[in-house]
């Protein structure tokens, strides 16, 4: 029974692929188009970029980058969440600034980090940084809040101190909330490295979709790399969503 | 034995004493008079039972009592000290689940004795976990266990504290009639194995003639110490005995109840 359901939820996604595949096939027959490629040329451009060994570095120093930025943003944005969500003057001294700059598309800040860090990894580390930290901010100092007051009361009932409340209570408790902040910021990531990519250093997927383009216009490769980048912030996110299934987190995604 | 006592002449020997305490919540701008002038002592080893109507009152009182709310007036006095902040010789067992749920039934259990070394609290930890039965469910996350398992985990953490009062705020209220009954007769079971002082928050006339030494009934609001009823029945109590529904009959006609459906 197990394996016929198995089955069954692979059956109705790879139909679904193939019916996309073959549309998009025909959809490039019947405009006789030269410069849109179809499967098939999208698939040799795939060959193509494995035999001339750029995919790895280039996935590496996607994700290198991501990482980094990523993780900046979080050494920043937890703290400061933290600081938000349990100090209420904290909250009221910094939430306009965050506030005001929380709308604003990481790809505006391009400019100035250029500005900043010139045309280098930094400046792309630099946006995926900017990205990711409002994400996490909100989501810690939301978390914090909405921490139920009976924990803390337990807590202070048995002798903690405020650091050992902080630590052993309160993170713990908003820790859930603060994880949905962070998968959300990891996909933001991914979506701007791409877009740094395209104007700031010379390697990463993202330099490869603008490179392909502007080298020839082969559009055979700039599709492949999309697909790489989907397939890889999918990857990403189905990481990230197991980590909510951990027995010390479970607890705060209720039917997930 | 219990009465009504003044400022002045409180006995020694009490380990609780609440000496005219008031409370009082602004709301809306408006003063609300919850608790108002109440004495109370409390026996080394007692059970008290405070028993009142839904909203009365009672957790406030227990509140206060737990150096979790400051009163009005008044004040508490455990051991002689006066009552100003939460404690871990005094633990609280909350009417909601107060159980961490990131941390398993042992290591909730464990959580208040990280100061003791590790074979000392490993033995503290099982000793409970034993005593309330919760054997064979150590490694179990909070979402994993009944309601009243829960509960009985609630009272193993705050009875690993080596606590001298417990304050159990409707400990039971949210489990099925079968789980209650079970639960009060291990609860008393524990306290006669570990006689701490307890007071028990309920609004069950039953709950506290099966329970307590002494019922301490609350008017409503303000809640002001109404009587004191001294249950005079040795445990196991039988709740058939005449003694025994004529106390809680008696409860409730103070209270108001009628004695039919």
């Amino acid at each position: 029974m197990r394996a016929r359901d198995r089955m069954e939820s692979l059956c109705w996604p790879v139909a679904a692929g193939l019916a996309g595949l073959a549309a998009w096939q025909w959809a490039v027959a019947a405009s006789h188009s030269t410069t849109f490629p179809g499967p098939l040329v999208v698939a040799r451009g795939f060959a193509e970029l494995a035999r001339r060994g750029v995919l790895g570095p280039y996935i590496a120093d996607s994700l290198l980058r991501v990482g980094t930025g990523f993780l900046l943003a979080l050494v920043v944005g937890i703290p400061l969440g933290l600081l938000m969500g349990w100090y209420a003057a904290a909250a009221r001294a910094l939430n306009p600034v965050v506030q005001l700059l929380r709308p604003i598309s990481p790809l505006a800040w391009i400019p100035v980090s250029i500005v900043l860090f010139g045309v280098s990894n930094f400046a792309t580390i630099f946006l995926i940084f900017l990205a990711a930290l409002f994400p996490i901010v909100v989501a810690t100092s939301n978390g914090v809040r909405g921490v139920p007051e009976l924990f803390l009361l337990a807590g202070r009932n048995f002798g903690l101190s405020p650091a050992a409340l902080v630590r052993r209570v309160l993170l713990p408790a908003a820790l859930p909330q603060v994880l949905v902040g962070l998968r959300i910021a990891l996909g933001i990531s991914w979506l701007v490295v791409v877009a740094a990519e395209m104007i700031a250093v010379d390697s990463g997927l993202g330099y490869l979709v603008i490179d392909a383009r502007n080298a020839g216009k082969r559009y055979d490769l700039v599709i492949a790399a999309m697909l790489l980048i989907g397939g890889i912030g999918l990857a990403l996110d189905s990481l990230a969503r197991r980590i909510e299934k951990l027995p010390r987190v479970r607890w705060g995604f209720p039917a997930a | 034995m219990i009465q009504a006592l003044g400022t002045e002449d409180l006995p020694a020997a009490s380990k609780v004493q609440v000496r005219g305490l008031n409370v009082t919540f602004e709301n809306d701008g408006q003063p609300i008079h919850i608790l108002k002038d109440i004495d109370l002592a409390v026996a080394p080893g007692e059970f008290v039972c405070i028993l009142g109507p839904s909203g009365c009152g009672k957790t406030t009182l227990l509140q206060v009592l737990g150096g979790f709310l400051a009163p009005t007036s008044g004040g508490v006095f455990i051991d002689g000290e006066p009552v100003i902040r939460p404690d871990p010789r005094r633990i609280f067992v909350f009417q909601e689940r107060g159980l961490f749920p990131w941390l398993t039934t042992e290591e909730n259990i464990g959580f208040g004795i990280d100061r003791l070394g590790r074979p000392e609290r490993r033995a503290r930890i099982q000793r409970y976990v034993e005593l309330v039965g919760l054997g064979g469910f150590e490694r179990a996350f909070p979402h994993e266990l009944s309601g009243g398992m829960k509960q009985r985990a609630e009272v193993a953490r705050a009875l690993a504290m080596n606590p001298d009062v417990l304050f159990l705020d409707e400990p039971f209220g949210a489990l099925d009639s079968i789980t209650r009954l079970t639960l009060r007769r291990e609860l008393l079971r524990i306290w006669e194995a570990e006689r701490k002082t307890i007071l028990f928050v309920t609004h069950d006339i039953e709950e506290s003639v099966q329970l307590a030494d002494r019922i301490v009934v609350l008017s409503l609001r303000p809640a002001t110490v109404r009587r004191v009823v001294e249950v005079d029945i040795p445990h196991p109590r039988d709740l058939s005995s005449r003694r025994y529904l004529e106390l809680r009959d008696s409860i409730g006609a103070e209270i108001g109840l009628a004695h039919r459906v």
